[in-house]
């Protein structure tokens, strides 16, 4: 039981990372990361929502008629997510404008209802929540890194705090404007998602085709 | 006339809900890896926009707006902070009645298009298209056409990335870029491409 | 079986029927919708007092910073209340003769409702906003008698968004001391270095009309020459920004001019003597 919590929790940072393995939750994840303060605020809304909707969608499931799911899913979803958007509206006015209609995207992250659909329906409140939980660092983890390589690169600081002094400023970094732009995203998660699947060789995905087998020096 | 027009290309090209805003990138990079079903996806992503956005305009201009309901004797009610609910609400039953419509009238469409559905629910670019109609304060006839063309705009996108896809099968990429990674950084360079739209004022 | 129903009730009878009975199915919609609308309602409304603050605080400490205000000691509210608030009639450029409140006008919401603006053409519309309310609230700031600042709202649309912000000009209508925006969705970085204080430290000083007492006032592509007779009617543009740079030019240009406060302006310039 305890092994089974605790794999719930760092599996998806790793080894089965929403973002990076499934494919879930790209979009607010390329908006958010230009600064590594938003990010962390998007990470905390989205853990608190994905942690609490699992939760109750798994203390509600053998009871939700399966014809009307995923509305029933939804409302639930939103319900949470408007909810943390009143709570920044009121004691994180300045993050909340900048997270303005990214917020409620929320919703529409595939990972929450992702998570919803395929873990809460079918196991206990308790290890559903752990899982949410799970995922929302996981994703976190990625839009952190994201973030903070954006923010360095863009404009030499981290949190704000000027970390390579810049060249408008009488500095030497000429800050890489690229980085500021939303394609850095796409790069950014791309070189990861390479990273880590040297370093975990086992999620390298098998080509469809295969062309020069022959000068190929490894087996696939 | 003019003026729909130019709102019509803008959201097309210029403000391109996937390569300009990333919106309904799940699905995006999920559902591209054959044109056909890319194609469908974008069909069925136009037909839903342009059904919801003029929706929930109607229902933002007179249920939930700051004043709306002055016209039920309530003036000084303002339901906003229920506009996530009632927009996802929308776009999920909407979804739901086409998908039971279109098995009991059309079933060679419903056969065609009907998976691609229930994936338009959590499609962030339909809700996003509601989100910014409410932001930019389109009236009935702006939000229809904006409907359109950013559906036709999300489906404009994913049919070209599953072109390249397509091809792209047969190059010779580095194990660890393999599939996904490599999708991002081809997202990454059509999206410096779509760049050169930005600020084009029509 | 009698029994049972009893035991339950109608309520634990219909929990117990099959997830896809139509009356369950019913019955756990509307208890879902009942939950959700109760925890919904209750939060906006126990947190709508301090979202509106926040919104109110956020305005005045921005028309504050622009007047250089926010330096000396005090609190914000002791500090804003030294501003003389009042609606202008933008057409005529005199105060208008309401009964709104000028504190609580809401100039976006008066934009929105075509009774109470005018639609801009597009030639007109040089700031993109559409349409444009008819008053508009001044903040002005008294030295004696004397006016020191008088803080304009404005807005325009830059390269992603819509830019609102204040503009404030020094007591002879004619040199600018600040303009801050307070509320944009310019790209970071790169369209929001309008929000860099070594830019906006550019605008103090400026003067808006030139010797033949046009409006001319710009954001250049590139920096300003310093030598050249019209460097005190130029601001260096953003480098990576020229649509937002344009934009923040337009606005100021808009604002200033014809359809926005200009008839005030001159009515205000010609009450001082300047002209």
């Amino acid at each position: 039981m305890a092994s089974e919590a605790r794999e719930n929790v760092v599996n998806p940072l790793f080894n089965n990372n929403p973002i990076m393995l499934q494919v879930l939750g790209i979009c607010s994840a390329l908006a958010v990361t230009t600064n590594m303060m938003a990010a962390l605020m998007m990470s905390i809304a989205l853990t608190a929502v994905i942690t609490f909707s699992s939760l109750f969608i798994s203390m509600i499931r053998h009871h939700i008629p399966t014809n009307i799911r995923i509305i029933v899913q939804m409302t639930i979803i939103a319900s949470l997510v408007i909810i943390v958007d009143q709570m920044l509206k009121a004691f994180a006015y300045d993050a909340s404008k900048q997270l303005s209609v990214f917020v409620g995207l929320i919703i529409t992250n595939c990972i929450v209802l992702g998570r919803a659909e395929a873990y809460a329906m079918k196991n206990p409140p308790m290890m559903s929540m752990l899982d949410g939980l799970g995922n929302g660092l996981g994703y976190s983890l990625l839009l952190m890194a994201v973030a903070f390589f954006r923010e360095l690169l863009g404009s030499g600081s981290v949190f704000g705090y000027q970390v390579l002094a810049v060249a408008n400023e009488g500095g030497w970094y000429v800050p890489n404007g690229m980085m500021l732009l939303p394609p850095s995203a796409f790069f950014v998660i791309g070189l990861m998602i390479w990273a880590v699947r040297c370093w975990k060789p086992e999620q390298v995905e098998k080509p469809e085709y295969q062309i020069h087998q022959v000068h190929r020096t490894e087996t696939l | 006339m003019e003026h729909y027009l130019s709102l019509f290309i803008r959201s097309i090209f210029v403000e391109n809900l996937a390569l300009a805003f990333f919106l309904g990138m799940c699905t995006f990079l999920a559902v591209s890896k054959k044109i056909e079903t890319a194609l469908g996806l974008g069909i069925a992503v136009i037909v839903i926009q342009a059904i919801t956005v003029p929706l929930n305009n109607l229902i933002y201009d007179y249920l939930l707006r700051d004043g709306a309901l002055a016209w039920a004797g309530l003036p000084d009610v303002d339901l906003s902070f229920l506009g996530l609910i009632s927009y996802i609400g929308v776009i999920a039953a909407m979804v739901q009645i086409i998908e039971m419509a279109m098995d009991k009238y059309t079933p060679a469409l419903y056969n065609a298009l009907g998976i691609f559905l229930p994936l338009i629910t959590v499609n962030c670019a339909i809700l996003g298209g509601t989100l910014f109609m409410v932001e930019r304060d389109y009236n009935l006839a702006e939000s229809a056409v904006f409907g359109v063309g950013s559906g036709l705009g999300w489906a404009l996108a994913i049919t070209a990335i599953a072109g390249i896809r397509e091809k792209l099968k047969y190059s010779d990429v580095p194990d660890g870029l393999q599939g996904l990674g490599i999708t991002f950084i081809i997202t990454g360079l059509m999206a410096l491409g779509f760049m050169a739209f930005s600020g084009i004022q029509l | 079986m009698s029994e049972t129903n009893v035991k339950k009730g109608w309520f634990g009878n219909t929990m117990s029927l099959p997830n896809d009975d139509p009356r369950k199915t019913l019955l756990i919609a509307v208890l879902l919708c009942l939950a959700c609308s109760i925890l919904v309602s209750t939060a906006a409304v126990a947190l709508k007092p301090l979202q509106q603050a926040n919104k109110e605080n956020d305005i005045k400490r921005n028309i504050l910073a622009v007047t250089g205000l926010n330096q000396q000691p005090g609190t914000l509210d002791e500090l804003f209340a030294r501003f003389e608030v009042q609606l202008v009639d933008l057409a005529t450029g005199e105060y208008a003769d309401t009964d709104i409140e000028p504190t609580s006008f809401d100039q976006r919401r008066a934009a929105s409702d075509p009774s109470t603006s005018i639609r801009l053409s597009s030639a007109e519309d040089i700031a993109g906003i559409g349409s444009r309310s008819n008053l508009a609230p001044v903040f002005i700031l008294r030295d004696g008698d004397e006016i020191d600042q008088v803080v304009f709202p404005v807005h325009g649309y830059g390269l992603w968004s819509t830019m609102y912000g204040f503009l404030s000009l020094e007591g002879d209508f004619e040199t600018i001391r600040g303009l801050q925006f307070y509320e944009h969705g310019e790209t970071p970085g790169l369209g929001g270095e309008i929000d860099n204080p070594r830019w906006r430290s550019q605008w103090q000083g400026k003067k808006i009309y030139d010797d033949n007492d046009q409006l001319n006032i710009r954001v250049l592509r590139g920096f300003v020459d310093a030598d050249s007779p019209l460097a005190q009617h130029q601001v260096d543009g953003l480098s990576g920004a020229t649509l937002t740079a344009q934009g923040v030019s337009n606005l100021v240009n808009f604002w200033l001019g014809e359809y926005g406060f200009g008839p005030y302006l001159q009515r205000m310039r010609n009450e001082a003597g300047v002209i």
